[in-house]
């Protein structure tokens, strides 16, 4: 069945549209603008092409907090991803702790998200911080502002606490749609529960999983509030992801130039990342119809 | 292959049953022959799903007891029971071919490999999936599916019983016939126990060696499709079974005359006196319509032909009566009157059959 | 009062759903959809309603073109094989909901709604959800919502596939009921063709998007134009034999010869597809004239009045169904016979030559 196409739908799109053309499409506009643009001070701009973007991508700097992105996101999905997955699996799907765990399950997600780094950076302080003083006590080194290593596992425990949930919540939701026909016959075929996750749960999760991976990869591959409440880049610039350094650049350097045009191929990343999965996802629709 | 024996098995969903509709299954004591096929047919709602889950294993039953064999199986999972079930819909595993599909029942108990290809590939015989057994499983339409769902039962050569719980509902009508014929002659090459339920007479009728009839949690018959044709138990299976279903009339009976209307019907049967509500029950087969006053007399509201047979829409008194036509005969207008065959008259007390003494 | 279709056709992204259709229905009339599954009878049928545009042609309703037309300015109402009812509102509401709509006073909703849930034995239940009703009722309340409007046009995509053969007898008898009601257009899909002969009226046989007949219902089953409408129109599917004939014998299969009789003597020599229905296959050598055909038995179903036999005959698959209940040996030879009054001829190419002579002046 198709359904009905009306294209008065438009209208209703219509104040919206206005709406993020007005604030974001203006200041994109000028930000595409300080791309091509350099100045000597006061005000006074000119022409310079393509500079900036080939400076950018030549950037030993950028490479470097590429890099420490990269590592920081393959992370994050390689731990997230699978957590997420096995929590879900375990969580009751009937009856009074379904509901409570789902609640427990998604406060996490509630909490703003400097208010996360806040909690975090006061946790792990040796002085006042309970994680802080009870590893200080356990005589285990550990200091996140100037311990690299530290910094690292502080700030990957805390977006693992903070975003494993949404990973959760969307595996559940894929798993209650599976009819419990299935587990019967899995069941009257003797499968392991190993066999009854990579032949059943799995397949039927994919959809709903590659959202999560999506959602993650963007979310993560753009972080700035948590790491920067916590570390604030630190130490050094151990902790300064790509978001960060494009902040310092533009409002601490005021680089406009180089940092517009690091914004505009940042943006392009993650949208040829995302349009990739979209093409993905539809296509594993297509198969399945 | 097991015999299977219900004892005393009963099912209420509530705590604490205290009526009789409290129970989605009443009392049932079953004996079900080894190799046989047996159907479970009824209404919707009619307590027929509850009694295959129960013999599945799916479901525990609130009270009695259920064997196989004479081993109390009624606490074991359905795995150790050996079961085989085929569902509404075809349960497949997507990401497997189809002979991994089939063998995997097969590769979970640690069988050997030559042994999992001379069963896996018997099987693709017998239900003709041959052609196909190296594509995915996701791709296929839903009989080919439900075909691999009934496979994957029948892999296991110790399997005790292969259930279905309306398994045709998914496929198309024009392959209902295909899928129906396959099922009896595999069930005549291989001789296992098998329980199919239905809502659909033709489907238990045409495959069933024994149909179970019920209604409202109650078993109501159990036998052949013959027995139930022309001995139904219960004025529900006289109504159930045929399309359409058996006519009944108030009637009072004496000996063997039952009065009908102001018209008496000599009967091959005396039966004996009794107050409650009499019914005799025939079948718009044995029903023929003639020209004759002195029969019994009817009003036509509709004839319909449905090109084998007519089916005649008439009211005697205001009750519905249905007569069957066959193809070449014709019906015109001074037929108005209807005259019973004898030797198919059933006698019905408080809606359960009596049988009366021969008229010698 | 008349619906006529003109030229329309559906072509969805380069597949042709419906080929070119010329339909014309009159006030009134029962008028069937008949084909298997995907042959395009729910496209025709929403483009009747307006749900879809079609390709090509024109919709013309009452001598206006409605082509473009929304559907909610048409009058029509649609009732689907899934229970459709609004689950939130009682069925009392659910059966006022479109009058409602047309802004009724509320004694002329009472009293249309009340005389509709009657009809549709509705009456107890008015003011109860439908999702505490069972599947025979919800579908009882979606037929009162369809009714209620007075429509011109009423349409019902297999309404009574979801439910059990029985509750599908019952309410098949209650559809013709409705129809004389309404005096309205019905158009009704099925798949099955005895509910095509149950119901009546005039029937549309359909194959992959092309209606190949239309006409009075029994007319049509008795006199098919092709052999695709033959096909369709008869269940269990019509058997076909293909044979030669030369003078005065036909042959078919591998060298199987046999004299003809009188029937069909008259065609002239040449190639055939001959095809007949499995109830006119018998077991017992009538009088008239028959031809016997040796066939492998292989399965019967038996269904308490009739008994339906699966045989193979020379690499074709038939279907017999024989009267009473036979317990006949499986995978043993039968003989079947087989009166040529009963056989329709046809070309190669599936068109009808001749009528089998005992459906002449049905």
């Amino acid at each position: 069945m198709r359904k009905t196409v009306n294209q008065k739908a438009w209208f209703l799109v219509l104040p919206v549209i206005l709406l993020v053309a007005f604030s974001a499409v203006i200041p994109l506009m000028t930000v595409v603008n300080y791309s091509v643009q350099d100045t000597f001070g006061n005000n006074v701009f000119f022409e310079v092409g393509l500079e900036w973007f080939e400076e950018i991508l030549h950037s030993e700097r950028i490479h470097a907090a590429l890099g420490r992105q990269a590592l920081f996101t393959t992370i994050i999905l390689l731990i997230e991803i699978p957590l997420g997955i096995f929590i879900a699996l375990n969580m009751p799907k009937k009856g009074f702790w379904a509901s409570a765990s789902l609640i427990l399950v998604a406060l996490p997600l509630l909490v703003p998200w400097n208010v996360v780094g806040t909690i975090w950076q006061i946790f792990g302080r040796s002085d006042i911080g309970l994680l802080g003083h009870t590893l200080a006590n356990l005589g285990i080194e550990y200091n996140y502002s100037q311990d690299v290593l530290s910094a690292w596992i502080t700030i990957i425990v805390m977006d693992v606490w903070h975003w494993t949930s949404l990973v959760v919540l969307l595996c559940y939701a894929g798993l209650q749609s599976i009819p419990s026909a299935y587990y019967q016959a899995a069941k009257i075929d003797q499968a392991s529960r190993w066999n009854v996750f990579r032949y059943i749960e799995l397949p039927k999760m994919m959809g709903v999983l590659l959202i999560a991976f999506l959602l993650r990869f963007m979310d993560s591959f753009m972080i700035y509030t948590e790491p920067m409440v916590v570390t604030g880049g630190g130490p050094g610039n151990a902790t300064t992801f790509l978001s960060i350094d494009l902040v310092k650049m533009a409002i601490g350097q005021f680089d406009l130039g180089p940092a517009a045009a690091f914004s505009l191929i940042y943006f392009l990343v993650i949208l040829l990342v995302s349009w990739a999965f979209f093409t993905i996802i539809t296509n594993i629709d297509k198969q399945e119809n | 292959m097991a015999k299977i024996t219900l004892s005393n098995l009963a099912h209420s969903y509530i705590e604490n049953p205290t009526k009789p509709e409290d129970y989605a299954l009443r009392k049932i004591d079953h004996e079900w022959t080894d190799g046989e096929a047996y159907a479970l047919l009824g209404p919707s709602g009619c307590g027929k799903s509850t009694l295959l889950n129960i013999i599945s294993g799916i479901l525990t039953p609130s009270e009695g007891k259920i064997l196989f064999d004479e081993k109390d199986v009624t606490t074991e999972t359905t795995a150790n029971r050996n079961i085989a079930q085929v569902f509404q819909f075809p349960v497949v595993y997507d990401t497997m071919t189809v002979k991994e599909n089939l063998e995997f029942p097969l590769k979970n108990r640690g069988a050997s490999k030559e042994y999992i290809e001379k069963r896996v590939a018997s099987i693709a015989k017998s239900i003709q999936v041959e052609d196909i057994l190296n594509k995915k499983a996701r791709g296929l339409t839903a009989d080919a599916k439900q075909k691999i769902s009934l496979g994957r039962g029948m892999v296991r050569e110790d399997v005790n019983a292969i259930l279905f719980d309306e398994p045709l509902t998914v496929i198309d009508p024009h392959m209902k016939w295909e899928l129906r014929t396959q099922l009896k002659t595999l069930h005549k090459e291989l001789g296992h126990t098998m329980i199919f339920v239905t809502h659909d007479q033709t489907e238990a009728l045409t495959f069933a060696d024994k149909v179970v009839v019920m209604n409202v949690g109650c078993v109501l018959q159990i036998g052949t499709p013959e027995e139930l044709f022309k001995k139904p138990a219960h004025t529900f299976v006289g109504y159930f079974i045929g399309s359409p279903g058996m006519n009944f009339f108030d009637v009072e009976l004496e000996g063997n005359i039952a009065k009908l209307d102001d018209k008496q019907i000599e009967l091959n049967y005396s039966y004996e006196k009794t107050s409650k509500k009499i019914e005799l029950g025939i079948r718009p087969e044995f029903v023929t319509l003639t020209n004759n006053s002195n029969d019994i007399k009817i009003e036509i509201d509709r004839v319909e032909d449905v090109a084998h047979h007519k089916i005649v829409r008439a009211l005697l008194n205001g009750k519905k009566v249905n007569i069957i036509v066959p193809e070449d005969e014709k019906v015109t207008e001074d037929m108005t009157y209807i005259s019973l065959d004898k030797d198919k008259i059933n006698i019905y007390v408080d809606s359960w059959l009596v049988e009366g003494e021969k008229i010698s | 009062m008349s619906l006529e279709l003109k030229n329309v056709s559906m072509k969805v992204d380069g597949q042709t759903y419906i080929y070119n259709t010329n339909l014309t229905l009159q006030k009134g009339t029962m008028n069937v959809l008949l084909g298997r599954t995907l042959s395009g009878k729910t496209t025709l049928m929403r483009i009747m309603a307006g749900l879809d545009v079609p390709t090509t042609g024109q919709i013309i309703w009452n001598d206006k073109d409605v082509t473009g037309m929304r559907v909610q300015d048409r009058k029509v109402a649609m009732v689907y094989q899934q229970f459709i009812n609004y689950p939130t509102m009682t069925v009392y509401d659910n059966i006022a909901a479109p009058l409602k709509i047309m802004g009724k006073s509320r004694e002329e909703i009472d009293e249309a709604v009340k005389k509709t849930a009657k009809l549709m034995k509705l009456s107890e239940m008015l003011d109860r959800k439908p999702l505490e009703l069972s599947g025979g009722q919800q579908q009882r309340c979606a037929l009162a919502r369809s009714l209620v409007k007075g429509s011109g046009l009423v349409l019902l995509d297999e309404p009574l596939a979801n439910l059990d053969y029985k509750l599908r007898e019952e309410l098949r008898e209650e559809i013709p009921k409705m129809f004389k009601e309404s005096g309205a257009i019905f158009v009704y899909a099925t798949t099955e063709p005895e509910e095509a002969l149950l119901l009546g009226g005039n029937v549309a046989t359909m194959w992959e998007g092309k209606i190949t007949q239309f006409g009075e219902t029994a007319q049509v089953y008795h006199n098919p134009k092709n052999a695709i409408t033959a096909k369709v129109f008869s269940n269990p599917a019509m058997n076909f034999l293909r044979f030669t004939k030369k003078g005065d014998q036909i042959y078919y299969g591998k060298n199987e010869q046999r004299l003809i009789h009188d029937a069909l003597k008259k065609i002239d020599d040449g190639d055939y597809l001959a095809g007949f229905r499995p109830n006119h296959l018998q077991l017992e050598q009538e009088d008239g004239h028959l031809i016997r055909f040796e066939a492998h038995l292989n399965v019967t179903e038996i269904t308490g009045s009739e008994t339906f036999l699966h045989m193979t005959h020379c690499d074709d698959n038939w279907i017999g169904l024989i009267h009473g209940v036979q317990d006949l040996e499986y995978n043993a030879k039968l003989n079947v016979y087989l009166n040529t009054r009963h056989i329709f001829v046809f070309s190669t190419d599936g068109d009808l030559l001749h009528t089998a002579s005992y459906a002449e002046g049905r």
